[in-house]
């Protein structure tokens, strides 16, 4: 503790050059947070996706539709506890440009399916009891203002109905929001048998499924006994894990995961050479003082440790800093609707605090074997 | 006479400042790796927009046109009935030919999983039942193969799809659901959107899916490039029909918007974040130069040069350091990642693409200019406390 006013001292010998290569670390660790967000908005959710919810689409590609009456052999099969139907629904609100999912779902199903997704106790109750009900994630409702209660019309793109209008509307009886940070927040759900009764084509059909099973260890066997029903039927099935699935489309947007590392190792990596040049510039403009040090009788390992010090500062001060920016500002970044809302995962924090230490010992730690090996009488001798 | 006297001042010292630069070498080495980092990430990122919106704005050409149902807005999601081919078909803008009529294609468009390659992970890839006209509305060359047969259920590939995914060789056989396809060929489309796509005969697609005899668009290539208009019109205002006619270059362009739009987003805030980041240690880097220089500079002022040429040296000096940064920056990106293959979704219709990195001469440029400008900030600091060194103080320092 004793030393700290002389830890002050050195790192505001030179001010100027302090602040500013705290304030480049600074700016690495934002970077860091930001293209931690990223990274996890592109990723889609992969890591929240369970293992124990499998996912059944038509063989052939996700557009072709399966028959409704795969629910109850679904629910039938050992080790499956529930099935649902989804079908993408893909209607417009106002401007083809407002995408998020609609879904028409059986509500109590849907429900039990998700826990993840929650919402007051009467919501619920009131979107099961209302047959044109809807709810909506927190995320799309608050980017166009809607309450409960409020009427909302959207225009069918596929799904006509049967008197050939595009105009569906629905009542908003609920929003919900994610339990854990990174639950999609952006679903439209509504009443499957409102939308089988109404729409023009294809009653009976439904997109896909999805399929929560006991244990999650005995998913690739499950899956396979669900695909084997099917097989050799007009609609043949593929199923996987909700993991998987979200990997798979997840992969099929591009390696973004691995463009966003190499930048973040190309960022560091100048910040790296940033800070341990100033480390370096620091001690050999300090050569005598540190030699004065050594003869007030300074331990070499207290020399290592007081320029280490300097250079941890100055990491830690700046990363933290940086991380705390990060997490306040990039969830006001807006993305178009292509992702969703950016956050900066939880565990990129930890990441980031082992970067900031990182960082911090390996700018110092040249500079200060260098002081720690300093003898007197050489530095001394030295103008 | 004076300002002559100024540049040729500012001349001098500049040259003295740069030729001292060896002796600063480690950390102007770093200023110009943060610079050059700061442009290869930049550019390099936003190649990524550029290519897909070229590759998007490069299919269809000015004579070619897409017909959707109304309120569609994409292939997917459209539908046009026997009825409605007809009256398209009928239209006196649609070019012709003498062997097969009109030259407008009615096609179907689905949705396929296959293996990618490179992750082994299913994608959606695009399977597009074709017309013979198809071939001569698009810009279409075989590269191996031959076409499919009419009737038959034979497959040709585009390029790209053909290196994306697993088991398109030509020969090979392709089992989707319970139809069994030969792949037979393999087909160029010039680095526009069908190089992603697997084409076959439409009459064959059909019953397959169920389509009877319904069809999803239309594509048409008219007499002219003028007579859009008069097309558009005559399809929108037909009382028989309800039909969308857009221009195929304007479709998918339309396709690329949100895409191409997010990735410039994501692409400038990363440049600026790094950008600032290399401002800083453009500033340290000039501050260190002037203060390893304080008694040179107060010698010059001693010996009469004015404070405006020393700003101006030290200026030029960290505008050299990020220009070559920029340059070296912007050269990593050209050589690394100018025509780099990757491939993405197309969120409009859920499938796959390939497009090229594209990095153009006005990325290039933007990057070059974006370090100047970081220059320019990062030496303004260190050069006013290079002018307002007290002269006698900077002397006596050591």
């Amino acid at each position: 503790m004793k030393y700290l006013p002389l830890l002050w001292r050195t790192l505001f010998r030179r001010k100027v050059r302090t602040i500013f290569t705290l304030l480049a670390v600074l700016v690495a660790f934002t970077l860091f947070g930001f293209l931690a967000a990223i990274g996890a908005a592109f990723s889609m959710g992969v890591e929240l996706a369970g293992n124990e919810r499998l996912v059944m689409i038509h063989k052939v590609s996700l557009i072709q539709l399966l028959p409704e009456s795969y629910l109850e052999r679904i629910r039938a099969t050992p080790g499956v506890v529930d099935a649902c139907s989804h079908t993408f629904f893909g209607g417009i609100y106002q401007d083809p440009k407002n995408f998020f999912m609609q879904i028409p779902v059986d509500p109590e199903c849907m429900l039990r399916m998700y826990p993840e997704f929650a919402m007051p106790e009467e919501q619920k109750k009131a979107w099961i009891a209302d047959r044109q009900g809807a709810i909506v994630g927190r995320q799309t409702a608050a980017k166009f203002g809607w309450k409960v209660g409020d009427r909302i019309p959207l225009q069918a793109t596929i799904w006509r109905k049967q008197d050939n209008s595009q105009n569906w509307e629905f009542n908003l009886d609920g929003i919900y929001s994610g339990t854990e940070q990174g639950t999609d927040e952006t679903q439209f759900f509504f009443h499957y048998k409102y939308f089988d009764e109404s729409r023009q084509f294809a009653q009976g059909n439904v997109g896909w499924y999805v399929v929560r099973i006991a244990n999650a260890s005995q998913a690739p066997q499950i899956a396979a006994a669900l695909d084997e029903q099917f097989a050799n039927s007009p609609a043949e099935t593929k199923t996987t894990t909700e993991k998987a699935f979200v990997q798979a489309f997840a992969n099929q947007v591009g390696n973004i995961a691995l463009i966003v590392r190499s930048i973040i190792a190309m960022a560091f990596f100048i910040i790296l050479l940033v800070t341990a040049n100033t480390m370096a510039e620091s001690v050999r403009e300090r050569t005598s003082e540190l030699a004065v040090l050594k003869t007030l009788g300074f331990s070499d390992g207290l020399v290592l440790l007081l320029v280490l010090a300097e250079s941890c500062t100055i990491a830690g001060v700046g990363g933290l800093l940086g991380l705390g920016l990060a997490a306040f500002v990039v969830p006001g970044i807006p993305t178009g609707n292509l992702l969703q809302d950016l956050y900066v995962p939880k565990g990129s924090f930890g990441v980031g605090v082992a970067l900031v230490v990182g960082l911090g010992v390996v700018s110092g730690i040249f500079p200060a074997l260098r002081a720690m090996r300093l003898r007197i009488v050489d530095a001394l001798r030295r103008v | 006479m004076w300002i002559f006297s100024g540049l040729f001042q500012a001349a001098v010292v500049t040259v003295l400042n740069l030729r001292t630069l060896p002796n600063r070498l480690a950390s102007s080495g770093v200023a110009v790796v943060g610079m050059a980092g700061v442009v290869a990430v930049l550019v390099s990122i936003l190649s990524i927009a550029e290519g897909i919106k070229a590759m998007m704005a490069n299919t269809g050409s000015p004579d070619t046109a897409i017909v959707m149902r109304t309120g569609s807005d994409s292939e997917m999601t459209s539908i046009l009935l026997n009825d409605d081919i007809v009256v398209v078909k009928d239209a006196p803008e649609i070019a012709r030919a003498s062997d097969i009529g009109p030259l407008a294609s009615a096609e179907l468009f689905v949705g396929v999983d296959l293996v990618k390659a490179s992750t082994g992970t299913t994608a959606n890839a695009s399977l597009r039942g074709v017309e013979p006209a198809a071939f001569k509305i698009r810009n279409f060359k075989m590269v191996s193969g031959r076409l499919f047969g009419t009737g038959r259920n034979e497959l040709i590939v585009g390029r790209s799809a053909a290196g994306e995914y697993r088991g398109l060789a030509v020969g090979s056989e392709l089992k989707l659901g319970q139809n069994v396809w030969t792949i037979v060929g393999i087909f160029d489309a010039g680095g526009t959107v069908p190089d992603s796509e697997l084409w076959c005969d439409a009459g064959v697609l059909a019953p397959l899916y169920r389509r009877g005899n319904s069809r999803q668009t239309v594509f048409v290539r008219l007499t002219s490039p003028e007579a859009f208009t008069a097309f558009k019109d005559r399809l929108t205002a037909d009382p028989r029909v309800k039909l969308k006619v857009m221009r195929e270059q304007e479709y998918y362009a339309g396709q690329a918007e949100t895409l191409s739009k997010t990735i410039v987003v994501i692409g400038s805030i990363i440049g600026l974040l790094m950008g600032i980041g290399a401002l800083f240690v453009a500033v340290i880097t000039m501050y260190s130069a002037v203060a390893s220089r304080t008694r040179e500079i107060a010698t010059l002022r001693a010996l009469g040069f004015r404070g405006g040429p020393v700003v101006l040296s030290v200026l030029v000096e960290s505008m050299i350091l990020a220009v070559v940064g920029g340059g070296l920056g912007a050269a990593v990106a050209y050589f690394g990642f100018n025509g780099y293959e990757a491939a993405t979704m197309n969120w409009s219709n859920m499938s796959s693409i390939a497009f090229a990195f594209r990095v153009t001469p006005a990325l290039l440029l933007l990057g070059v200019g974006w370090a100047l400008v970081l220059g320019l900030f990062g030496g303004l600091f260190p050069a006013i406390r290079a002018m307002r060194l007290p002269i006698v103080t900077a002397l006596r320092e050591l």
